[in-house]
């Protein structure tokens, strides 16, 4: 009993001298830290993607508290809707930022671009960019093992096992550019995603001389330079053979779809167009250009496009 | 008989097929394809435009650096492009399109085979010749050959060694060499130990080639500070660092260059070249290459001249076998199989192998057992498993710490490996990876 009693006085003393103590040091050292980083923490998605740019969300959280202003920091996976609560928090105004989308841009569809070799090696885009052009003739095009697939944390990426191409789900895709830093042959491309999903975009990065891109794959962007022409934006440049749309500069006119002879650029979320008047979905597509010129040039588009026979593209856009 | 001490594996060395079988010269085809990346190091740029003829021998791309090889026309012709090609493996390279118009020489060159064992040139002039005449390391690094000769400052090579070991399996171009050219090697030799103001010279052969090792040894003995020095069988005992430590017994430290520890290695392929460079006037522009199988229908060892597409090669030895699962260009450990046998021969191709569809199967890769096979095989000393792993992961920093940047690519890992895991193909990852990282801070430097 005795020895009981000394235990239990002893284990007691010591422990409210610890306590004493360990108050003491606590006070002493103290980290001071800002009491805010706490609360834009909760506020973050908390999937610690990196999309942002930092290590995880304490460390967006961190920075968001340390900055002047919320300029250039962006949670991509909350969007607009996170950073206006994370102002609230700080007192801030976030920087507008247009909503973006994982775009992949290659249409080199089994039918599209034939097989001339197998292969049976390890089962990663990475590993066969490392080893050689891959199983078709385009050595800048998908390899289809599906890297993307892992890397996005939001299953927001599935190949197409008709396409053998990946493909990405506009409502969850939350633009982190897992899979864009991921691809070895860099197709990914993160593009603002537009009114209604409503996206333009060359999907196609090979490089080669038009008439080797063409033998490689049916779908590939020869560099014609004909939605060049078109553009009446200067959205669209042609370089090393291959074009591309500057998302900030497109307003989804699609006249250049319409005139590329390869069906190398697509057009997503548009309803189908009513052949006999293209000016209604120009509307639409909130395109403010309307002088006679204008008219003028798009007449003289369909009458390219009729020309040329090549109303297929559009047709297959559709069914996808 | 001496080797190195830390890993290896024994692979079926299989070189029965396309032993001692005498060098045959390849007809040289009506139109070749010159590729300008046939080295290490920057492409070379061309000297030579749309409609211009050239002879036999002539310069048509200079170096593009200092780590570059020139490139000399292999046949007298008419250059009819100056485009790109596609290679083994689907990738574009720039290249040189000819027409051949026959087989006429500069006349500075000498095509006679009277052996020529004078030379008066100093050490000096002798790496000049060598540099001019785009000699690379014929062994399988492409490393241009000058590069070597001369040292860094502050470096003394003391010793060069001659790689004659050629560890890899099915391959024997450069045993056929050494049987047939043993008095040009060793003059190829002298020249080296000249130019690199050395007294002594080891050959490194490995015991599965008495002949060559006898008859290297009976031109050695007249020869003062040559020495053959015959090594047990192990793969990879042609590695550079590998074929240092069995002949003097050091090693090269990680990180570090051969001649860190005074030495310098050349292939005895690379040697001819410089023999028939310096004593002969030939620039490089054909080499011996292995064609074979084990359902080859004439395997051999076939003198090609560069540009030459591989195609025709193995019509030339026969033709592609029924049932060949792969082709790989180079021997089965290190090389890799081809998706195009259209590409040209070059300085980089030493053996055409083609293996059957079941000898091309390839194991489902199962999981790792730790059972530290990859460990003990390592001849570097590295851990693979530990390595692939990191590198799938993207541990870049990790890989840095290990040592991945020593690993030299030679493949005993994957051979030794249970579960058939592809370790090496991850290895290769982090290696570009953190060689890429290396370079972008060196830079920043």
């Amino acid at each position: 009993m005795n020895f009981l009693i000394i235990a239990l006085i002893a284990l007691g003393v010591t422990g409210l001298l610890a306590s004493v103590l360990l108050y003491f040091v606590a006070q002493k050292f103290k980290v001071e830290e800002d009491p805010r980083i706490d609360l834009v923490q909760d506020v973050l998605p908390g999937a610690n993607c990196g999309g942002c740019g930092f290590a995880g969300c304490r460390a967006l959280a961190e920075a968001c508290c340390k900055a002047s202003s919320l300029d250039g920091l962006l949670c991509p996976v909350g969007g607009q809707e996170v950073m206006t609560k994370v102002g609230d928090i700080l007192g801030m105004t976030p920087q507008a930022a247009d909503p973006m989308v994982a775009v992949v841009r290659c249409n080199g569809t089994c039918t599209a671009r034939a097989k001339q070799n197998r292969y049976d090696g390890t089962l990663s885009c990475k590993v066969i960019n490392s080893l050689y052009a891959g199983e078709t003739a385009c050595p800048f095009g998908c390899l289809g093992c599906g890297d993307c697939v892992e890397a996005c944390q939001f299953g927001a990426i599935h190949i197409n096992p008709e396409t053998g191409l990946p493909e990405v789900d506009d409502e969850k895709c939350t633009s982190c550019g897992a899979c864009v830093k991921t691809c070895p042959r860099h197709i990914i491309e993160l593009r603002k995603k537009g009114p209604k999903n409503r996206r333009v975009f060359v999907s196609c990065v090979n490089k080669d001389k038009g008439a080797i891109a063409r033998k490689a794959c049916l779908n590939a962007c020869i560099g014609c330079g004909k939605c060049e022409k078109e553009c009446q934006f200067g959205a669209i440049t042609v370089e090393n053979q291959v074009a591309y749309i500057d998302f900030t500069k497109c307003r989804l006119c699609r006249k250049c779809v319409a005139a590329c002879p390869t069906g190398a650029i697509h057009e997503l979320n548009f309803p189908p167009k009513p052949a006999p008047k293209p000016a209604t979905t120009e509307a639409e597509a909130k395109a403010k250009v309307e002088d006679k010129a204008e008219t003028k040039v798009e007449a003289k588009a369909e009458a390219k496009v009729e020309g040329n026979t090549k109303a297929e593209p559009v047709a297959k856009e559709v069914k996808q | 008989m001496k080797t190195f001490n830390i890993g290896g594996v024994h692979p079926h060395d299989n070189k029965q097929y396309s032993a001692h079988k005498p060098i045959e010269q390849v007809p040289i085809p009506e139109k070749v394809v010159i590729p300008l990346v046939q080295h290490i190091g920057a492409p070379a740029k061309p000297v030579v435009a749309k409609g211009d003829r050239v002879l036999g021998g002539q310069l048509i791309a200079e170096a593009g650096g200092f780590v570059s090889a020139n490139i000399h026309s292999p046949v007298s012709g008419t250059v009819t492009k100056v485009d790109s090609i596609v290679d083994a493996w689907g990738m574009r390279v720039p290249a040189i399109y000819i027409d051949v118009d026959g087989d006429r020489w500069l006349p500075e060159i000498d095509r006679t085979e009277t052996v020529n064992p004078i030379c008066k040139l100093e050490s000096q002039q002798i790496i000049e010749k060598i540099k001019q005449a785009g000699i690379v390391g014929l062994g399988g690094a492409c490393f241009p050959t000058h590069v070597k000769l001369m040292p860094p400052p502050g470096k003394k090579a003391e010793v060069l060694i001659i790689n004659g070991v050629e560890c890899e399996p099915y391959l024997t171009c450069d045993h056929q060499l050494m049987l047939e050219h043993s008095e040009e090697i060793i003059i190829g030799i002298q020249l080296l130990m000249k130019a690199l103001g050395v007294s002594k010279a080891i050959i490194g052969i490995e015991r599965n080639k008495p002949d060559a090792i006898a008859k290297m040894q009976q031109h050695a003995t007249h020869t003062l500070g040559v020495t053959v020095e015959p090594l047990e069988l192990k793969y990879p005992q042609g590695g550079e660092k590998q074929l240092i430590d069995a002949c003097i017994g050091k090693q090269v430290p990680s990180g570090g260059l051969p001649i860190d520890v005074g030495a310098v290695v050349d292939n005895v392929a690379t040697v001819y070249a410089v023999y028939q460079a310096v004593q002969k006037n030939q620039p490089l522009i054909s080499r011996v290459v292995t064609v074979t199988g084990k359902q080859a229908a004439r395997p051999g060892n076939y003198l090609v001249r560069f540009g030459t597409p591989l195609s025709v090669l193995i019509n030339f030895a026969g033709g592609v076998p029924e049932h060949t699962g792969k082709i790989i260009g180079g021997g089965p450990m290190m090389g890799r199989a081809m998706c195009n046998i259209d590409m040209p021969c070059n300085k980089r191709v030493s053996g055409v192998l083609m293996i059957d569809e079941d000898e091309a199967l390839k194991h489902e890769p199962l999981n790792c057992i730790r059972c530290g096979k990859c460990m003990k095989a390592c001849p570097m000393g590295l851990e693979p498993y530990l390595l692939a792993k990191q590198a799938e992961h993207g541990l870049y920093d990790d890989l840095e710490k290990r040592h991945v940047m020593d690993c030299i690519d030679c493949g005993c890992c994957v051979f030794t490996c249970p579960s058939y895991r592809p370790l090496l193909d991850y290895i290769r990852l982090g290696k570009a990876e953190v060689g890429a990282r290396i370079r972008a801070r060196q830079q920043k430097k």
